[in-house]
């Protein structure tokens, strides 16, 4: 006892955990499940309950040297093994190994007679037997409360089930009990009343047609635990929960440069452009050029040997490869060395939640130095412009947090900035905004840098020239002919976030009227 | 004449095959074990075998009835299975419950 983990102030030892290896749950649970304890899952029907319990259980014995129990009271372990198969977990497998023991608990009210004093001990000492095969130090019940429907002797029935939560924690073992929830009640048999460690509640909503799983760890004696609702995943590698509380802001800054993929854009950021880990907005109306400029420096960063995720929300990957061939961009080369990915699915696919919880899972797997979303602004039509907006904040922290620099293209209106844009400016280290200007009955794109932290940039707005060997940009009086009324100030570090706010504004305000009035003067 | 008048009703060979579960010698299994052998011997006659499980001495038998209530009676035969649980106190559920309480309410009827 003395030499286990003890509490720097009281000398109590620390509450142990069992790891569950389910990604993230560890992480909010401050390292697992209270070891030797009972922790109740509960949430209402299709929440996930089993399938928690059951990761639980596989993990366990797989990556931990635990082997656990199974007592099913819903589903033959036929059906079980079935349903989790497609999760690439073989019940069956682990069961011959001996690592896993299942026992189907059957109880039907209308075959049993009740007459005089009972109690269930038939229960432990299967629970005792199955216990004793594997050696297991995991058990889940599933779902216990179908006691409540075999038994019509509640006194009996509750007196035996707070024995069964002694009994298992005599026994030290790790234990998760699966409840429905109830109306008004965490568990719609009050088990929570009789076990006081450990409750987790998930929760399965569908907002506007799109399913959002959700977990929240209701009650942790002794630990400190994240109290926000986690969004979580299943998919075919199980359960994965996102923890939504974002990092502080303490994410290592690099010195580093990243070209943009055009030595003109690069010449325009102090020569060497963007800065390592830092994120990128690149704004403009249809057909300004914005996924040619993401594409381009996804290009650049391959050439260079690192890697790109690219999550496309609007366009195929067949579709954009094709496109950029128009301008000497082979993306499909570089996909079969290993340097890109590309992920295309529709926004209106999932919530944000789940959104965030991909791309986390493919920055995880992928381990790309780059990424490019195009557009986010697509994800508005998702969800709410306020959970967009919390969503990216996440998403960019922990972008950071792995020195992972993100491009992000958004459609505008013409002339304008969009709403959501001014929403996430303010996450955005440097953002390019490209326009159009009417010139001599002809359309020209546009491009400047609008705002770019820590760097003099250039002010400029210069015509962006998309040619069949890239992009270049055009003179940088071409455009500015035609609006030379003011001159623009001069790049100056220090008034970077002032300099920005006061483009923002002539943006909005100052040059388009520039370009109508040029347009006018011709 | 009773017997006779039983007889069609038990459709030919009438076996009762009881199978009791039990958790140790606890003054519950034991009330349960007596109360059955009154019950059987008023009204079964000879007709019924009783097998006492004990789960402590064999707890993989557990699972194949079922048992979760100790103690639980298990009427294997005839078809289908019953089962009641508890000592066996109240003759009349036990009754009801092995299906004997048709039963006995026509032979009191005759």
């Amino acid at each position: 006892m003395a030499h286990r983990n003890t509490s720097a102030h009281h000398g109590i030892p620390a509450l142990e955990k069992a790891a569950t290896g389910i990604t993230g749950l560890d992480q909010i649970s401050g390292g697992g499940l209270p070891r030797g304890r009972t922790t109740i899952v509960c949430g209402g029907p299709g929440c996930g309950k089993t399938m928690l319990g059951l990761e639980f259980l596989v993990r366990g014995a797989i990556e931990f040297n635990e082997p656990g129990v199974l007592v099913a009271f819903e589903e033959t372990p036929e059906e079980m093994a079935r349903n989790v198969a497609s999760l690439g977990f073989d019940l069956r497998d682990l069961a011959d190994r001996k690592k896993l023991y299942l026992d189907y608990v059957y109880v039907e009210r209308s075959e049993i007679q009740e007459t005089g004093e009972y109690d269930l001990e038939g229960l432990f000492i299967r629970l005792q037997h199955a216990v004793d095969q594997v050696g297991a130090k995991r058990v889940m019940l599933d779902t216990l409360e179908a006691l409540f429907s075999g038994f019509s002797n509640p006194g009996i029935l509750r007196a035996e089930i707070r024995r069964l939560f002694r009994w298992l924690k005599e026994k030290g073992l790790t234990t998760i009990v699966t409840a429905e929830k109830g109306e008004g009640t965490l568990t719609r048999h009050g088990l929570e009343e009789y076990v006081s460690d450990c409750v987790i509640l998930l929760d399965h909503r569908i907002t506007e047609q799109i399913s959002t799983r959700r977990m929240r760890i209701v009650k942790y004696r002794g630990t400190k635990h994240g109290a926000d609702e986690y969004p979580f995943l299943i998919d075919e590698h199980g359960m994965s929960v996102l923890p939504v509380t974002s990092m502080e802001l303490q994410h290592k800054v690099s010195n580093q440069r990243v070209p943009t993929g055009i030595a003109d854009l690069d010449d325009m950021l102090e020569r060497k452009g963007y800065f390592r880990g830092s994120s990128i907005l690149i704004s403009g109306a249809a057909g300004s050029g914005k996924t040619i400029l993401a594409a381009t420096f996804a290009e650049a960063a391959c050439r260079r040997g690192e890697r790109c995720l690219y999550i496309g929300f609007e366009e195929s990957m067949n579709q954009i490869a094709r496109n950029m061939k128009a301008i000497g961009i082979n993306f499909e080369s570089w996909v079969k060395k290993g340097l890109l990915v590309h992920r295309a699915w529709r926004p209106t696919q999932y919530g944000v939640e789940m959104h965030l919880l991909r791309i986390h899972k493919l920055i995880e797997k992928f381990k790309p130095d780059n990424i490019i979303i195009d557009p986010i602004t697509n994800l508005i039509t998702a969800s709410t412009e306020k959970d967009v907006h919390s969503m990216l904040m996440r998403l960019m922290d922990f972008l950071k947090e792995n020195a992972v620099t993100s491009l992000f293209t958004s459609l505008s209106n013409v002339g304008e900035i969009a709403e959501s844009e001014v929403g996430i400016s303010s996450l955005i280290d440097s953002w390019i905004s490209l326009r159009y200007a009417e010139i001599f009955g002809k359309r020209h794109r546009g491009l400047f840098v609008l705002k770019s932290r820590g760097m003099a940039h250039s002010t400029q707005l210069r015509e962006m020239i998309i040619t069949s060997k890239g992009i270049k940009l055009g003179p940088a009086d071409a455009l500015l002919a035609y609006r030379d009324r003011e001159r623009d100030p001069q790049p100056d570090i220090d008034s970077a976030s002032v300099t920005e706010k006061v483009r923002t504004k002539s943006v909005r305000h100052g040059s388009s009227s520039k370009i109508r009035s040029a347009r006018g003067a011709r | 004449m009773k017997k006779n008048s039983k007889a069609p009703a038990a459709s030919g060979d009438h076996h009762f095959q009881l199978r009791l579960y039990v958790a140790g010698q606890t003054p519950r299994s034991l009330a349960a074990l007596s109360n059955l052998r009154r019950i059987c011997a008023t009204h079964l006659d000879r007709r019924y075998r009783i097998e006492v499980i004990d789960l402590i001495k064999n707890p993989q038998l557990a699972q194949g009835d079922q048992i979760l209530a100790i103690p639980t009676l298990v009427r294997n035969l005839p078809k289908p299975i019953r089962k009641i649980i508890g000592d066996l106190s109240d003759t009349e559920r036990v009754l009801v419950g092995l299906d004997l309480r048709d039963l006995q309410a026509r032979t009191a009827g005759a």
